[in-house]
């Protein structure tokens, strides 16, 4: 009977050891009905076991979740605890912006979402021990202008700007050391970029995320200094609409970038006011995964594009957020990590072929580059849709090249495709670049005779023809160089004619004349009726 | 499909007890089956007989030189420190290991219950005081931030829930709890030199070693236990003791330096932007200055 006893001990200490240390009971997810939809579309990046290390996973950053974790960013729930059904499912729904994560709502009907809900917590034994604390979020208050500033203060106070930076852009003196729970590198929110939070952007979004932190990242909850008084909920609203106020709408994206005739003279440098009445467009780009060695975390998401000119002179402006004057020491360790953690290792510079590794800063070896961007057009005006291969060219088709870094002038380059980017032989023809560095944003002038010395080998910028255009940003400091950066497709430039005085009176002109004879005609008309049935009494 | 089921409420139900008898001793409803654990009245009750445990921890080989932090960046931190500040990484005299957190593992039979008051982290001069805190499943853990300047308490254990809070000015949180054994790595995203560890203990019988290598654990109900050390660099040791009624057991763990190779080092090596040498950062800060236009 004794001995039985400590048998029967000895099994279930077992069998507690084992119900312990897996992560859930395995059996009960044969049959569920969210596996399916689960290893079809999630499975990819999230992993068959929900460990969050599917086979893309590698090629992001921030990395896929790990359901067994049941590490939630966004919640309406404390920190630390777990997520409602609804916030899981809402996630599902849109998707997060600054992530890889899509939005299913489309593609999944409500059920496959529902049963994906349950099957993803069954990943994880918290679900079996622990309940949502569920936060009281207050509803917005309507915006101010004093509610704004009431934000402003307190964004400076409670120091959100040591990560987040002074003027938002996520350059903060802490944004290098950032890394998450799992010890990958990331990056504070650009909140001059709104669309790409993780949590969503309308102030309700926001003032959830200063409350609930997003759990799994650096960013922390506020609800202790909330209960603790030492910020007011007014203020959590009024810093929700201030972050709000730092951006602006989401930009529409337009293939045409419209350059227009400058009256007054083309403006002279990168912070010439003049540039704030140019109408300004938002040119995105995507990590270069086209060819060896790619990138699948760029740092520069888009770019402001401004374009004027007068009589001789063509002049752009590009604007770009950047964390960091590259090549800055401050982030070395950062460039280090970020090139360790992404995958694929194509080119990085002493990364062994093969075997495992000996010296440890073999690994971390990056060399230290400086920003750069780079724009181009084809050589002459295409003359029917043909136009040059979209990235750097090809030896066939080369195109003409504008290429700026950080640590020299812009330059003219001949393109021959994606690395194989060559002086443009010659005198040039007389390209000017300028640039300034501020807050986490980089401003880069460029200026050319409309003309080219160079008919050959450089575009001429005549007005009333769409010239493509495309670019590509590097940001140093996150370890982009040479092919590793971010790439846009073709755009246009469209250097648009000032409307003639004979534009707008031909028109009036037309529309008078048919007026004129259209009454003539009516009355006429009338008066030989009147003058018929007169006659007829 | 019931025999799934059967299975899976089995395993949930042995997991929430084996969950209850860890985090035993601390409340009312550990009761019911985990008879063995001891209750409500050992929580209160002195316990009889209880022996002491007195131990010291050596070290053999070279400890790595901890590093300078450079507090530049937080004036009224680096204010605080009279002598420059340095990372808690390896610390103790000569052959001597400090920091390190010693507890008892499994279960004691009339074990003391949870302290209701919660112990303190505190966060002075940016740097978490002191370095290992213990506590006891079900215990509070309050953390104050005596700093002007904003920190935030970013806590990432395996089997406890991970949480986040901002302190951006004066103040103690709510106290956290516990509901798991385990040594928690606690860090500041804000000042990323800034590490600490909280040792959670499934009774109150832990302690973690003074620079002299020395740790006493009092009051240890009379048993064979298994004592477990934990040393953020070195890793885990155990080893066997036993407390007699009323009496004091020595022990001895020796730490040395080829450990480090295979020991999981929790938090990785510390992120310090400023560990660069003051050429280079001068020689970035002349470069820039002189192409900015």
């Amino acid at each position: 009977m004794i001995e039985r006893r400590i048998v029967t001990g000895g099994a279930i200490a077992a069998l507690l050891l084992v119900a312990v240390l897996l992560p859930s009971p395995v059996a009960a997810r044969q049959d569920h009905p969210g596996k399916a939809p689960y290893d079809k579309w999630c499975a990819g990046c999230h992993g068959v076991d929900g460990q969050g290390e599917g086979p893309g996973a590698a090629y992001m950053l921030p990395r896929p979740r790990n359901f067994v974790q049941a590490l939630y960013q966004v919640r309406t729930t404390r920190s630390g605890s777990l997520p409602t059904d609804a916030d899981i499912l809402h996630v599902i729904d849109v998707g997060m912006p600054g992530t890889s994560m899509p939005g299913w709502q489309t593609q999944l009907n409500r059920q496959e979402r529902n049963n994906l809900v349950s099957y993803i917590k069954t990943f994880s034994r918290f679900f079996e021990t622990d309940t949502p604390d569920v936060l009281e979020l207050t509803s917005a208050p309507r915006r101010s202008d004093e509610l704004i500033e009431m934000g402003r203060e307190s964004y400076e106070l409670l120091e959100c700007w040591k990560c987040h930076g002074t003027t938002g852009r996520g350059d903060g003196q802490s944004a290098p050391t950032q890394e998450d729970n799992n010890q990958f590198p990331i990056r504070p929110a650009d909140l001059t970029q709104p669309w790409l939070f993780n949590a969503g952007a309308t102030v309700e979004d926001i003032y959830r995320t200063l409350r609930t932190g997003l759990d799994g990242t650096p960013m922390p909850s506020l609800e202790d200094a909330l209960q603790g008084g030492v910020v007011t909920d007014e203020q959590l609203w009024g810093m929700a609409y201030y972050v709000l106020s730092l951006a602006p709408d989401q930009p529409v994206i337009r293939e045409v970038i419209e350059a227009r005739l400058a009256e007054n003279g083309l403006p002279a440098s990168p912070g010439d006011s003049a540039w704030n009445a140019i109408d300004r467009f938002w040119v995105p780009l995507s990590g270069q995964i086209i060819v060896p060695p790619r990138w699948f975390s760029p740092a520069v998401t888009g770019i402001w594009v401004q374009a004027a000119y007068d009589d001789s002179e063509i002049a752009f402006r590009l604007s770009w957020g950047d964390r960091s004057r590259s090549p800055d020491p401050v982030w070395a360790d950062w460039r280090a990590r970020v090139t360790e953690v992404m995958a694929p290792h194509e080119g990085d510079t002493a990364m062994p072929a093969a075997g495992p590794v000996t010296d440890e800063s073999a690994t971390t070896a990056v060399p230290a580059s400086p920003d750069a961007i780079a724009m181009w057009f084809p050589r002459s005006l295409p003359s029917g849709m043909e136009r040059p291969y979209f990235f750097m060219g090809n030896t066939r088709v080369p195109v003409y090249m504008w290429h700026w870094n950080s640590q020299g002038e812009g330059q003219e380059m001949l393109g021959r495709g994606p690395g194989r980017i060559d002086p443009l032989p010659g005198e040039g023809n007389g390209l000017v670049s300028d640039a300034v560095f501020d807050n986490g944003q980089w401003s880069v002038t460029f200026r050319r005779p409309r003309v080219p010395a160079d008919s050959a080998n450089a575009i001429n910028f005549v007005a009333g023809a769409p010239i493509p255009v495309a670019f590509f940003a590097w940001d140093g400091d996150n370890g982009e160089h040479g092919t590793r950066g971010a790439l846009s497709t073709w755009f246009f430039v469209y250097l648009t004619e000032p409307a003639s005085a004979a534009l707008f009176a031909t028109p009036l002109f037309a529309t008078l004349i048919t007026a004129g004879l259209g009454l003539f005609v009516v009355g006429r008309a009338q008066r030989r009726d009147r003058a018929r049935n007169g006659g007829g009494t | 499909m019931s025999n799934n089921r059967t299975i899976t409420n089995l395993a949930t139900l042995l997991m929430v007890g084996a969950l209850i008898a860890c985090g035993g001793g601390d409340a009312g409803e550990a009761g019911g089956e985990a008879g063995a654990t001891g209750g409500d009245e050992a929580a209160s009750a002195p316990v009889a007989n209880a022996g002491t445990i007195m131990g010291m921890v050596n070290f053999e080989g070279m400890k790595p030189a901890n590093t300078p932090i450079d507090m530049a960046e937080e004036a009224e931190c680096a204010a605080v420190h009279t002598s420059a500040p340095m990372t808690q990484r390896v610390v103790g005299d000569d052959g001597r290991l400090g920091n390190v957190f010693v507890r008892i593992s499994g279960a004691v039979a009339g074990a003391a219950g949870a302290p209701s008051q919660p112990v303190v982290m505190d966060q002075i001069g940016c740097v978490y005081t002191p370095h290992v805190v213990g506590a006891v499943v079900g215990q509070g853990v309050a953390f104050k931030n005596s700093d002007p300047v904003a920190h935030n308490v970013q806590a990432t254990p395996q089997l406890n829930r991970p949480f986040n809070i901002s302190q951006p000015m004066t103040m103690t949180s709510a106290p956290q709890r516990f509901s798991t054994p385990e040594v928690i790595p606690v860090r500041c995203s804000i000042h990323g030199w800034m590490e600490g560890f909280i040792g959670v203990a499934e009774h109150p019988y832990f302690a973690t070693s003074a620079a002299d290598g020395s740790f006493t654990i009092a009051n240890v109900p009379p048993g064979t236990y298994t004592l477990e050390a934990w040393h953020e660099r070195y890793g885990v040791m155990t080893q066997e003791v036993t407390v007699e009624p009323n009496g004091t057991a020595n022990v001895t763990f020796g730490y040395s330096e080829g450990m480090a190779a295979n020991a999981v080092v929790p938090m990785g090596d510390p992120i310090d932007p400023h560990n660069h040498t003051a050429e280079e950062i001068a020689a970035h800060r002349a470069a820039t200055s002189q192409s900015q236009q």
